[in-house]
Protein backbone atom coordinates (compact mmCIF):
# COMPACT_ATOMS: atom_id res chain seq x y z
CA UNK A 1 0.00 0.00 0.00
CA UNK A 2 1.26 3.49 -0.70
CA UNK A 3 1.38 6.57 1.46
CA UNK A 4 -1.65 7.92 -0.37
CA UNK A 5 -3.82 4.91 0.36
CA UNK A 6 -2.77 5.08 3.96
CA UNK A 7 -3.76 8.71 4.21
CA UNK A 8 -7.34 7.74 3.55
CA UNK A 9 -7.48 5.65 6.67
CA UNK A 10 -7.74 6.54 10.28
CA UNK A 11 -4.85 7.48 12.46
CA UNK A 12 -4.07 4.93 15.17
CA UNK A 13 -0.92 6.45 16.69
CA UNK A 14 -0.58 10.22 16.87
CA UNK A 15 2.25 12.31 18.30
CA UNK A 16 1.50 16.01 18.51
CA UNK A 17 4.33 18.38 19.31
CA UNK A 18 5.84 15.95 21.82
CA UNK A 19 8.62 17.23 24.02
CA UNK A 20 10.65 14.98 26.29
CA UNK A 21 13.78 15.72 28.27
CA UNK A 22 15.70 13.81 30.92
CA UNK A 23 17.05 16.46 33.25
CA UNK A 24 19.00 18.88 31.07
CA UNK A 25 19.11 16.43 28.15
CA UNK A 26 16.45 17.32 25.60
CA UNK A 27 15.54 14.25 23.56
CA UNK A 28 12.27 14.96 21.77
CA UNK A 29 11.49 18.56 20.83
CA UNK A 30 8.37 19.01 18.77
CA UNK A 31 8.05 15.43 17.57
CA UNK A 32 5.05 15.00 15.27
CA UNK A 33 3.88 11.81 13.63
CA UNK A 34 0.67 10.15 12.54
CA UNK A 35 0.67 6.43 11.89
CA UNK A 36 -2.33 5.01 10.08
CA UNK A 37 -4.14 1.84 10.95
CA UNK A 38 -2.51 -1.09 9.18
CA UNK A 39 0.51 0.93 8.15
CA UNK A 40 4.16 0.12 8.73
CA UNK A 41 6.11 3.24 9.63
CA UNK A 42 9.87 3.18 10.08
CA UNK A 43 11.88 5.63 12.16
CA UNK A 44 15.55 5.91 11.30
CA UNK A 45 18.12 8.14 12.90
CA UNK A 46 21.60 8.34 14.37
CA UNK A 47 22.31 6.54 17.63
CA UNK A 48 21.14 8.31 20.76
CA UNK A 49 18.68 10.65 19.03
CA UNK A 50 15.68 9.29 20.93
CA UNK A 51 14.19 6.62 18.69
CA UNK A 52 13.64 4.24 21.60
CA UNK A 53 12.33 7.11 23.69
CA UNK A 54 9.80 7.97 20.98
CA UNK A 55 8.68 4.34 20.79
CA UNK A 56 8.22 4.03 24.55
CA UNK A 57 5.65 6.80 24.56
CA UNK A 58 3.29 4.71 22.48
CA UNK A 59 2.98 2.00 25.09
CA UNK A 60 2.92 4.26 28.10
CA UNK A 61 6.41 3.49 29.41
CA UNK A 62 7.18 7.21 29.15
CA UNK A 63 4.92 10.22 29.28
CA UNK A 64 5.57 13.38 27.29
CA UNK A 65 6.65 16.51 29.17
CA UNK A 66 4.38 18.42 26.87
CA UNK A 67 2.42 17.60 23.76
CA UNK A 68 0.14 14.64 23.28
CA UNK A 69 0.51 11.01 22.32
CA UNK A 70 -2.72 9.24 21.46
CA UNK A 71 -3.10 5.58 20.63
CA UNK A 72 -6.39 4.41 19.20
CA UNK A 73 -7.98 7.58 20.49
CA UNK A 74 -6.59 7.30 24.03
CA UNK A 75 -4.49 10.12 25.41
CA UNK A 76 -1.54 8.28 26.92
CA UNK A 77 -1.00 10.91 29.59
CA UNK A 78 -4.41 10.52 31.15
CA UNK A 79 -5.39 6.99 30.20
CA UNK A 80 -6.91 4.97 33.03
CA UNK A 81 -5.24 1.85 34.32
CA UNK A 82 -7.79 -0.62 33.07
CA UNK A 83 -7.93 1.02 29.68
CA UNK A 84 -4.13 1.02 29.50
CA UNK A 85 -4.07 -2.66 30.37
CA UNK A 86 -6.61 -3.39 27.65
CA UNK A 87 -4.70 -1.29 25.14
CA UNK A 88 -1.40 -2.94 26.01
CA UNK A 89 -2.96 -6.35 25.55
CA UNK A 90 -3.44 -5.38 21.92
CA UNK A 91 0.15 -4.27 21.49
CA UNK A 92 3.47 -6.03 21.22
CA UNK A 93 6.84 -4.47 21.99
CA UNK A 94 10.09 -5.88 20.69
CA UNK A 95 12.80 -4.59 22.99
CA UNK A 96 16.16 -3.53 21.65
CA UNK A 97 18.02 -5.98 23.91
CA UNK A 98 15.27 -8.63 23.97
CA UNK A 99 14.66 -8.10 27.72
CA UNK A 100 14.07 -11.79 28.48
CA UNK A 101 13.83 -12.86 32.11
CA UNK A 102 17.01 -14.83 32.63
CA UNK A 103 15.51 -17.23 35.20
CA UNK A 104 12.86 -18.51 32.81
CA UNK A 105 13.51 -20.72 29.82
CA UNK A 106 13.12 -19.19 26.38
CA UNK A 107 9.78 -20.93 25.94
CA UNK A 108 8.48 -19.80 29.31
CA UNK A 109 9.52 -16.26 28.48
CA UNK A 110 7.35 -16.40 25.40
CA UNK A 111 4.57 -18.10 27.37
CA UNK A 112 4.66 -15.47 30.11
CA UNK A 113 2.04 -13.05 28.75
CA UNK A 114 -0.33 -15.95 28.15
CA UNK A 115 0.27 -17.53 31.55
CA UNK A 116 -0.15 -14.27 33.38
CA UNK A 117 -3.02 -12.66 31.57
CA UNK A 118 -5.08 -15.52 30.15
CA UNK A 119 -6.59 -18.75 31.44
CA UNK A 120 -5.51 -20.91 28.54
CA UNK A 121 -4.61 -24.50 29.41
CA UNK A 122 -0.96 -25.39 29.47
CA UNK A 123 -1.07 -27.54 26.33
CA UNK A 124 -2.57 -24.74 24.30
CA UNK A 125 -0.02 -22.25 25.60
CA UNK A 126 2.82 -24.55 24.63
CA UNK A 127 1.37 -25.04 21.22
CA UNK A 128 1.09 -21.30 20.62
CA UNK A 129 4.58 -20.70 21.95
CA UNK A 130 6.11 -23.36 19.74
CA UNK A 131 4.28 -21.95 16.74
CA UNK A 132 5.70 -18.47 17.38
CA UNK A 133 9.17 -19.80 18.03
CA UNK A 134 9.00 -21.61 14.70
CA UNK A 135 7.75 -18.45 13.03
CA UNK A 136 10.84 -16.52 14.15
CA UNK A 137 13.02 -19.48 13.20
CA UNK A 138 14.22 -20.63 16.58
CA UNK A 139 12.15 -23.81 16.79
CA UNK A 140 14.21 -25.83 19.26
CA UNK A 141 14.86 -23.42 22.07
CA UNK A 142 11.81 -23.94 24.31
CA UNK A 143 13.83 -25.40 27.15
CA UNK A 144 17.01 -23.41 26.69
CA UNK A 145 17.81 -20.68 29.16
CA UNK A 146 18.35 -17.18 27.73
CA UNK A 147 22.03 -17.18 28.63
CA UNK A 148 22.53 -20.30 26.53
CA UNK A 149 21.32 -18.46 23.44
CA UNK A 150 23.18 -16.09 21.14
CA UNK A 151 22.17 -12.44 21.06
CA UNK A 152 20.39 -12.92 17.77
CA UNK A 153 18.45 -15.89 19.09
CA UNK A 154 17.42 -13.99 22.20
CA UNK A 155 16.26 -11.20 19.98
CA UNK A 156 14.04 -13.56 18.05
CA UNK A 157 12.67 -15.09 21.25
CA UNK A 158 11.82 -11.53 22.30
CA UNK A 159 10.06 -11.09 18.99
CA UNK A 160 8.13 -14.31 19.54
CA UNK A 161 7.06 -13.04 22.97
CA UNK A 162 5.76 -9.84 21.43
CA UNK A 163 3.84 -11.83 18.83
CA UNK A 164 2.40 -14.53 21.05
CA UNK A 165 -0.70 -12.54 21.98
CA UNK A 166 -1.38 -11.73 18.30
CA UNK A 167 -1.22 -7.97 18.77
CA UNK A 168 -2.80 -5.39 16.47
CA UNK A 169 -0.01 -2.89 16.97
CA UNK A 170 3.62 -3.95 17.12
CA UNK A 171 6.42 -1.66 18.17
CA UNK A 172 9.79 -2.90 16.99
CA UNK A 173 12.94 -1.46 18.52
CA UNK A 174 15.67 -2.47 16.10
CA UNK A 175 14.25 -5.91 15.34
CA UNK A 176 17.11 -6.93 13.08
CA UNK A 177 20.09 -5.34 14.81
CA UNK A 178 22.77 -7.93 15.43
CA UNK A 179 21.23 -10.57 13.19
CA UNK A 180 23.06 -11.98 10.22
CA UNK A 181 21.80 -10.85 6.80
CA UNK A 182 19.92 -14.03 6.05
CA UNK A 183 17.99 -14.06 9.32
CA UNK A 184 17.47 -10.30 9.05
CA UNK A 185 15.90 -10.74 5.71
CA UNK A 186 13.57 -13.46 6.91
CA UNK A 187 12.54 -11.35 9.92
CA UNK A 188 11.88 -8.46 7.56
CA UNK A 189 9.64 -10.68 5.49
CA UNK A 190 7.89 -11.90 8.61
CA UNK A 191 7.21 -8.30 9.62
CA UNK A 192 5.90 -7.54 6.18
CA UNK A 193 3.64 -10.58 6.20
CA UNK A 194 2.24 -9.64 9.57
CA UNK A 195 1.42 -6.21 8.22
CA UNK A 196 -0.01 -7.37 4.91
CA UNK A 197 -1.81 -10.52 5.93
CA UNK A 198 -2.94 -9.66 9.43
CA UNK A 199 -3.18 -5.88 8.98
CA UNK A 200 -0.98 -5.27 11.98
CA UNK A 201 0.10 -1.67 12.50
CA UNK A 202 3.87 -1.48 12.88
CA UNK A 203 6.12 1.23 14.18
CA UNK A 204 9.66 0.17 13.47
CA UNK A 205 12.87 1.70 14.74
CA UNK A 206 15.72 0.50 12.62
CA UNK A 207 19.22 1.19 11.34
CA UNK A 208 18.85 -1.18 8.41
CA UNK A 209 17.85 0.25 5.11
CA UNK A 210 16.95 -3.26 3.98
CA UNK A 211 14.39 -3.45 6.77
CA UNK A 212 12.89 -0.15 5.62
CA UNK A 213 12.80 -1.29 1.99
CA UNK A 214 11.08 -4.55 2.76
CA UNK A 215 8.70 -3.61 5.51
CA UNK A 216 7.92 0.09 5.58
CA UNK A 217 5.12 1.99 3.90
CA UNK A 218 6.61 5.25 5.07
CA UNK A 219 9.80 6.27 6.79
CA UNK A 220 11.18 9.34 8.53
CA UNK A 221 14.48 10.51 9.97
CA UNK A 222 14.62 11.45 13.63
CA UNK A 223 17.20 14.12 14.27
CA UNK A 224 17.29 17.02 16.70
CA UNK A 225 14.18 15.79 18.46
CA UNK A 226 11.97 16.03 15.37
CA UNK A 227 10.99 13.78 12.52
CA UNK A 228 12.19 14.90 9.07
CA UNK A 229 11.74 13.87 5.45
CA UNK A 230 8.72 11.65 6.00
CA UNK A 231 8.07 9.87 2.72
CA UNK A 232 7.90 6.46 1.15
CA UNK A 233 11.06 4.37 1.21
CA UNK A 234 11.92 4.96 -2.45
CA UNK A 235 11.82 8.74 -2.13
CA UNK A 236 13.57 8.58 1.20
CA UNK A 237 16.44 6.51 -0.09
CA UNK A 238 16.88 8.49 -3.26
CA UNK A 239 16.46 11.88 -1.66
CA UNK A 240 19.12 14.48 -2.40
CA UNK A 241 18.65 16.30 0.92
CA UNK A 242 22.21 16.72 2.19
CA UNK A 243 21.42 15.63 5.74
CA UNK A 244 19.69 12.51 4.53
CA UNK A 245 22.42 11.73 2.05
CA UNK A 246 24.96 12.03 4.82
CA UNK A 247 22.95 9.83 7.16
CA UNK A 248 22.25 7.17 4.56
CA UNK A 249 25.73 7.37 3.08
CA UNK A 250 27.24 4.37 4.81
CA UNK A 251 23.99 2.40 4.92
CA UNK A 252 23.33 2.11 1.19
CA UNK A 253 25.38 -0.57 -0.41
CA UNK B 1 21.50 19.36 53.25
CA UNK B 2 17.86 19.89 52.37
CA UNK B 3 18.35 17.92 49.18
CA UNK B 4 19.77 15.07 51.26
CA UNK B 5 16.74 15.24 53.51
CA UNK B 6 14.33 15.25 50.60
CA UNK B 7 16.15 12.32 49.00
CA UNK B 8 15.97 10.46 52.32
CA UNK B 9 12.26 11.15 52.68
CA UNK B 10 11.70 10.18 49.07
CA UNK B 11 13.51 6.87 49.62
CA UNK B 12 11.64 6.08 52.80
CA UNK B 13 8.37 7.00 51.13
CA UNK B 14 9.12 4.68 48.23
CA UNK B 15 10.10 1.86 50.57
CA UNK B 16 6.99 2.25 52.71
CA UNK B 17 4.76 2.38 49.63
CA UNK B 18 6.40 -0.77 48.33
CA UNK B 19 5.91 -2.48 51.68
CA UNK B 20 2.21 -1.60 51.67
CA UNK B 21 1.83 -2.81 48.09
CA UNK B 22 3.52 -6.08 49.01
CA UNK B 23 1.13 -6.56 51.92
CA UNK B 24 -1.83 -5.83 49.65
CA UNK B 25 -0.65 -8.61 47.35
CA UNK B 26 -0.02 -11.15 50.07
CA UNK B 27 -3.21 -12.85 48.93
CA UNK B 28 -1.50 -14.02 45.77
CA UNK B 29 1.21 -15.86 47.68
CA UNK B 30 -0.42 -19.23 47.09
CA UNK B 31 -0.62 -18.59 43.37
CA UNK B 32 3.04 -17.55 43.49
CA UNK B 33 4.11 -20.50 45.63
CA UNK B 34 6.66 -21.86 43.18
CA UNK B 35 8.30 -18.45 42.95
CA UNK B 36 8.28 -18.20 46.75
CA UNK B 37 9.77 -21.67 47.11
CA UNK B 38 12.44 -20.75 44.60
CA UNK B 39 13.33 -17.70 46.61
CA UNK B 40 13.32 -19.63 49.88
CA UNK B 41 15.90 -21.90 48.40
CA UNK B 42 17.89 -19.03 46.93
CA UNK B 43 17.92 -16.92 50.04
CA UNK B 44 17.89 -19.58 52.72
CA UNK B 45 20.08 -22.51 51.87
CA UNK B 46 22.85 -20.48 50.35
CA UNK B 47 23.68 -18.66 53.56
CA UNK B 48 23.12 -21.41 56.14
CA UNK B 49 26.84 -22.06 56.45
CA UNK B 50 27.60 -18.37 56.96
CA UNK B 51 24.99 -18.08 59.68
CA UNK B 52 26.33 -21.19 61.39
CA UNK B 53 29.91 -20.02 61.30
CA UNK B 54 29.21 -16.48 62.46
CA UNK B 55 26.69 -17.63 65.08
CA UNK B 56 29.20 -20.05 66.55
CA UNK B 57 31.81 -17.37 66.97
CA UNK B 58 29.36 -14.81 68.32
CA UNK B 59 28.36 -17.27 71.02
CA UNK B 60 32.00 -17.90 71.82
CA UNK B 61 32.74 -14.17 71.99
CA UNK B 62 29.81 -13.46 74.30
CA UNK B 63 30.84 -16.33 76.56
CA UNK B 64 34.44 -15.25 76.64
CA UNK B 65 33.80 -11.56 77.26
CA UNK B 66 31.18 -11.90 79.94
CA UNK B 67 32.55 -15.14 81.32
CA UNK B 68 35.87 -13.62 82.24
CA UNK B 69 34.10 -10.80 84.08
CA UNK B 70 31.74 -13.18 85.81
CA UNK B 71 34.53 -15.42 86.95
CA UNK B 72 36.15 -12.49 88.77
CA UNK B 73 33.11 -12.56 91.03
CA UNK B 74 32.86 -16.33 91.05
CA UNK B 75 29.63 -16.15 89.07
CA UNK B 76 30.75 -18.07 85.99
CA UNK B 77 28.00 -20.62 86.53
CA UNK B 78 25.62 -17.99 85.14
CA UNK B 79 27.31 -18.02 81.77
CA UNK B 80 24.68 -20.28 80.19
CA UNK B 81 21.91 -17.85 81.08
CA UNK B 82 23.79 -14.90 79.69
CA UNK B 83 24.73 -16.56 76.41
CA UNK B 84 21.23 -17.93 75.91
CA UNK B 85 19.47 -14.65 76.59
CA UNK B 86 21.80 -12.47 74.57
CA UNK B 87 21.72 -14.86 71.61
CA UNK B 88 17.94 -15.19 71.62
CA UNK B 89 17.09 -11.59 72.36
CA UNK B 90 19.61 -9.65 70.35
CA UNK B 91 22.53 -11.41 68.78
CA UNK B 92 20.72 -14.12 66.86
CA UNK B 93 18.13 -11.90 65.18
CA UNK B 94 20.51 -9.03 64.57
CA UNK B 95 23.45 -11.04 63.27
CA UNK B 96 21.24 -13.19 61.05
CA UNK B 97 19.50 -10.18 59.58
CA UNK B 98 22.80 -8.45 58.96
CA UNK B 99 24.17 -11.49 57.19
CA UNK B 100 21.02 -11.69 55.09
CA UNK B 101 21.23 -7.99 54.26
CA UNK B 102 24.79 -8.39 53.04
CA UNK B 103 24.16 -11.55 51.05
CA UNK B 104 20.53 -11.94 50.07
CA UNK B 105 19.77 -8.21 50.16
CA UNK B 106 22.64 -7.32 47.88
CA UNK B 107 21.74 -10.18 45.56
CA UNK B 108 18.12 -9.00 45.38
CA UNK B 109 19.17 -5.46 44.59
CA UNK B 110 21.62 -6.64 41.95
CA UNK B 111 19.07 -8.97 40.39
CA UNK B 112 16.22 -6.48 40.25
CA UNK B 113 18.63 -3.70 39.32
CA UNK B 114 19.88 -5.69 36.37
CA UNK B 115 16.30 -6.31 35.35
CA UNK B 116 15.54 -2.60 35.57
CA UNK B 117 18.56 -1.66 33.52
CA UNK B 118 18.05 -4.33 30.86
CA UNK B 119 14.42 -3.30 30.33
CA UNK B 120 13.05 -6.52 31.81
CA UNK B 121 10.89 -4.53 34.22
CA UNK B 122 9.64 -2.48 31.31
CA UNK B 123 8.86 -5.71 29.48
CA UNK B 124 6.78 -6.91 32.43
CA UNK B 125 4.95 -3.61 32.52
CA UNK B 126 4.21 -3.76 28.82
CA UNK B 127 2.78 -7.25 29.29
CA UNK B 128 0.62 -5.90 32.15
CA UNK B 129 2.33 -8.24 34.61
CA UNK B 130 2.35 -6.79 38.08
CA UNK B 131 5.98 -6.71 39.10
CA UNK B 132 5.20 -6.43 42.77
CA UNK B 133 3.14 -9.58 42.79
CA UNK B 134 5.45 -11.33 40.35
CA UNK B 135 8.86 -10.24 41.63
CA UNK B 136 8.81 -8.37 44.91
CA UNK B 137 6.18 -10.17 46.98
CA UNK B 138 7.73 -13.65 46.59
CA UNK B 139 11.13 -12.29 47.59
CA UNK B 140 9.80 -10.45 50.63
CA UNK B 141 7.73 -13.41 51.76
CA UNK B 142 10.71 -15.73 51.39
CA UNK B 143 12.91 -13.40 53.42
CA UNK B 144 10.24 -13.08 56.11
CA UNK B 145 10.17 -16.88 56.41
CA UNK B 146 13.88 -17.50 56.08
CA UNK B 147 15.07 -14.88 58.52
CA UNK B 148 13.40 -16.37 61.64
CA UNK B 149 14.38 -19.89 60.57
CA UNK B 150 18.01 -18.96 60.26
CA UNK B 151 17.77 -17.05 63.50
CA UNK B 152 16.81 -20.26 65.31
CA UNK B 153 19.92 -21.88 63.88
CA UNK B 154 22.05 -18.91 64.81
CA UNK B 155 20.70 -18.93 68.38
CA UNK B 156 21.33 -22.65 68.72
CA UNK B 157 24.84 -22.69 67.32
CA UNK B 158 25.71 -19.60 69.37
CA UNK B 159 24.66 -21.40 72.53
CA UNK B 160 26.81 -24.34 71.50
CA UNK B 161 29.73 -21.97 70.91
CA UNK B 162 29.23 -20.46 74.34
CA UNK B 163 29.25 -23.97 75.80
CA UNK B 164 32.60 -24.75 74.20
CA UNK B 165 34.09 -21.67 75.80
CA UNK B 166 32.39 -22.32 79.13
CA UNK B 167 34.00 -25.72 79.27
CA UNK B 168 37.41 -24.94 77.84
CA UNK B 169 38.07 -21.47 79.24
CA UNK B 170 35.81 -21.03 82.25
CA UNK B 171 35.79 -24.52 83.70
CA UNK B 172 32.02 -24.66 83.64
CA UNK B 173 30.93 -28.19 82.84
CA UNK B 174 28.72 -28.88 79.87
CA UNK B 175 25.85 -30.18 81.92
CA UNK B 176 25.88 -27.21 84.24
CA UNK B 177 26.03 -24.89 81.26
CA UNK B 178 23.11 -26.51 79.48
CA UNK B 179 21.10 -26.64 82.67
CA UNK B 180 21.39 -22.91 83.04
CA UNK B 181 20.60 -22.42 79.34
CA UNK B 182 17.48 -24.52 79.63
CA UNK B 183 16.45 -22.91 82.85
CA UNK B 184 16.69 -19.45 81.36
CA UNK B 185 14.77 -20.52 78.28
CA UNK B 186 12.11 -22.40 80.15
CA UNK B 187 9.23 -22.38 82.42
CA UNK B 188 7.65 -19.08 81.60
CA UNK B 189 4.22 -20.43 80.80
CA UNK B 190 4.28 -19.74 77.07
CA UNK B 191 3.70 -22.41 74.40
CA UNK B 192 6.49 -24.95 73.94
CA UNK B 193 7.87 -23.82 77.26
CA UNK B 194 9.90 -21.20 75.50
CA UNK B 195 10.27 -17.77 77.00
CA UNK B 196 9.28 -14.39 75.76
CA UNK B 197 12.91 -13.88 74.76
CA UNK B 198 12.77 -16.48 72.04
CA UNK B 199 9.42 -15.30 70.70
CA UNK B 200 10.33 -11.65 70.65
CA UNK B 201 13.62 -12.53 68.97
CA UNK B 202 11.84 -14.46 66.27
CA UNK B 203 9.26 -11.75 65.80
CA UNK B 204 12.08 -9.26 65.41
CA UNK B 205 13.77 -11.35 62.80
CA UNK B 206 10.49 -11.71 60.94
CA UNK B 207 10.30 -7.91 60.81
CA UNK B 208 13.99 -7.66 59.85
CA UNK B 209 13.41 -10.09 56.99
CA UNK B 210 10.66 -7.88 55.62
CA UNK B 211 12.62 -4.69 56.18
CA UNK B 212 15.78 -5.85 54.47
CA UNK B 213 14.03 -7.42 51.51
CA UNK B 214 11.70 -4.48 50.89
CA UNK B 215 14.60 -2.04 51.06
CA UNK B 216 16.75 -4.18 48.78
CA UNK B 217 13.97 -4.67 46.24
CA UNK B 218 13.23 -0.94 46.31
CA UNK B 219 16.86 -0.15 45.61
CA UNK B 220 16.88 -2.67 42.78
CA UNK B 221 13.79 -1.53 40.93
CA UNK B 222 14.95 2.08 41.18
CA UNK B 223 18.35 1.34 39.67
CA UNK B 224 19.25 3.71 36.87
CA UNK B 225 20.95 2.63 33.71
CA UNK B 226 24.64 3.01 33.13
CA UNK B 227 27.60 1.12 34.42
CA UNK B 228 27.22 2.45 37.95
CA UNK B 229 23.48 1.88 38.26
CA UNK B 230 23.42 -1.68 39.56
CA UNK B 231 26.51 -1.21 41.73
CA UNK B 232 24.99 1.82 43.39
CA UNK B 233 21.71 0.02 43.94
CA UNK B 234 23.50 -2.87 45.61
CA UNK B 235 25.54 -0.66 47.87
CA UNK B 236 22.50 1.36 48.83
CA UNK B 237 20.50 -1.79 49.54
CA UNK B 238 23.04 -3.15 52.01
CA UNK B 239 23.70 0.19 53.69
CA UNK B 240 20.05 1.14 54.10
CA UNK B 241 19.04 -2.36 55.17
CA UNK B 242 21.60 -2.49 57.94
CA UNK B 243 20.67 0.98 59.16
CA UNK B 244 16.97 0.10 59.10
CA UNK B 245 17.61 -3.18 60.92
CA UNK B 246 19.46 -1.40 63.70
CA UNK B 247 16.91 1.39 64.05
CA UNK B 248 13.92 -0.93 63.97
CA UNK B 249 15.73 -3.24 66.38
CA UNK B 250 15.81 -0.44 68.92
CA UNK B 251 12.11 0.30 68.57
CA UNK B 252 11.13 -3.36 68.67
CA UNK B 253 13.22 -3.95 71.79
CA UNK B 254 11.72 -0.87 73.36
CA UNK B 255 8.25 -2.11 72.50
CA UNK B 256 8.76 -5.55 74.01
CA UNK B 257 10.86 -4.84 77.04
CA UNK B 258 9.73 -1.41 78.13
CA UNK B 259 6.93 -2.70 80.31
N1 LIG C 1 15.37 6.86 31.28
C1 LIG C 1 16.29 7.73 30.82
N2 LIG C 1 16.90 8.57 31.67
C2 LIG C 1 17.81 9.45 31.23
N3 LIG C 1 18.19 9.57 29.95
C3 LIG C 1 17.62 8.76 29.06
C4 LIG C 1 16.64 7.79 29.44
N4 LIG C 1 16.24 7.14 28.33
C5 LIG C 1 16.94 7.67 27.32
N5 LIG C 1 17.77 8.64 27.74
C6 LIG C 1 18.65 9.45 26.90
O1 LIG C 1 17.92 9.86 25.79
C7 LIG C 1 18.72 9.82 24.63
C8 LIG C 1 18.02 9.03 23.56
O2 LIG C 1 17.99 7.66 23.95
P1 LIG C 1 17.40 6.53 23.04
O3 LIG C 1 17.62 5.25 23.76
O4 LIG C 1 16.00 6.85 22.67
O5 LIG C 1 18.30 6.61 21.74
P2 LIG C 1 18.17 5.76 20.42
O6 LIG C 1 17.86 6.70 19.32
O7 LIG C 1 17.23 4.64 20.63
O8 LIG C 1 19.64 5.24 20.22
P3 LIG C 1 20.17 3.79 19.79
O9 LIG C 1 20.13 3.76 18.31
O10 LIG C 1 21.56 3.76 20.28
O11 LIG C 1 19.30 2.77 20.43
C9 LIG C 1 20.05 9.25 25.03
O12 LIG C 1 20.96 10.30 25.15
C10 LIG C 1 19.80 8.63 26.38
O13 LIG C 1 20.93 8.76 27.17
MG1 LIG D 1 17.35 2.65 20.93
Amino acid sequence: MSANDAAQRDVIIRYEDVHKAFGPKVVLAGFDLEVYRGEAFAIMGPSGTGKSVALRHVIGLLKPDSGVVTVDGNDMRTIERDKLRELRSRMGYVFQEAALLNWLSAGENVALPLRETTRLPDAEIREKVNAKLALVQVPDVYNKMPNELSGGMRKRVGLARALVTDPEIILYDEPTAGLDPEISSSINHLMRDLAQQLHVTSLIVTHHIGCVRTTADRVGLLDGGKLHYVSNPQEFIHSTEPRLVRFLGDKLD
Amino acid sequence: MSSMLSRFLGDVGFQLTLAVQVVLRAGSSWRRRTLVADQLFQSGLKVVHVVLLVGLFIGMIVALQTGLELSRFGQQDQIGTIVALSMCREMGPFITATILAATVGSALAAELGTMAVSEELAALEVMSIDRISFLVMPRVLAAAIVCPMLTVLCDAIGIVGGGLIAQSQLNVGMSLYYDSVLESLNDRGLPFDLPKDVYTGLFKSFVFGIVLSVISCAAGVQATSGAMGVGNATRKAVRDSIIAIIVSNYFLSWMFFNT
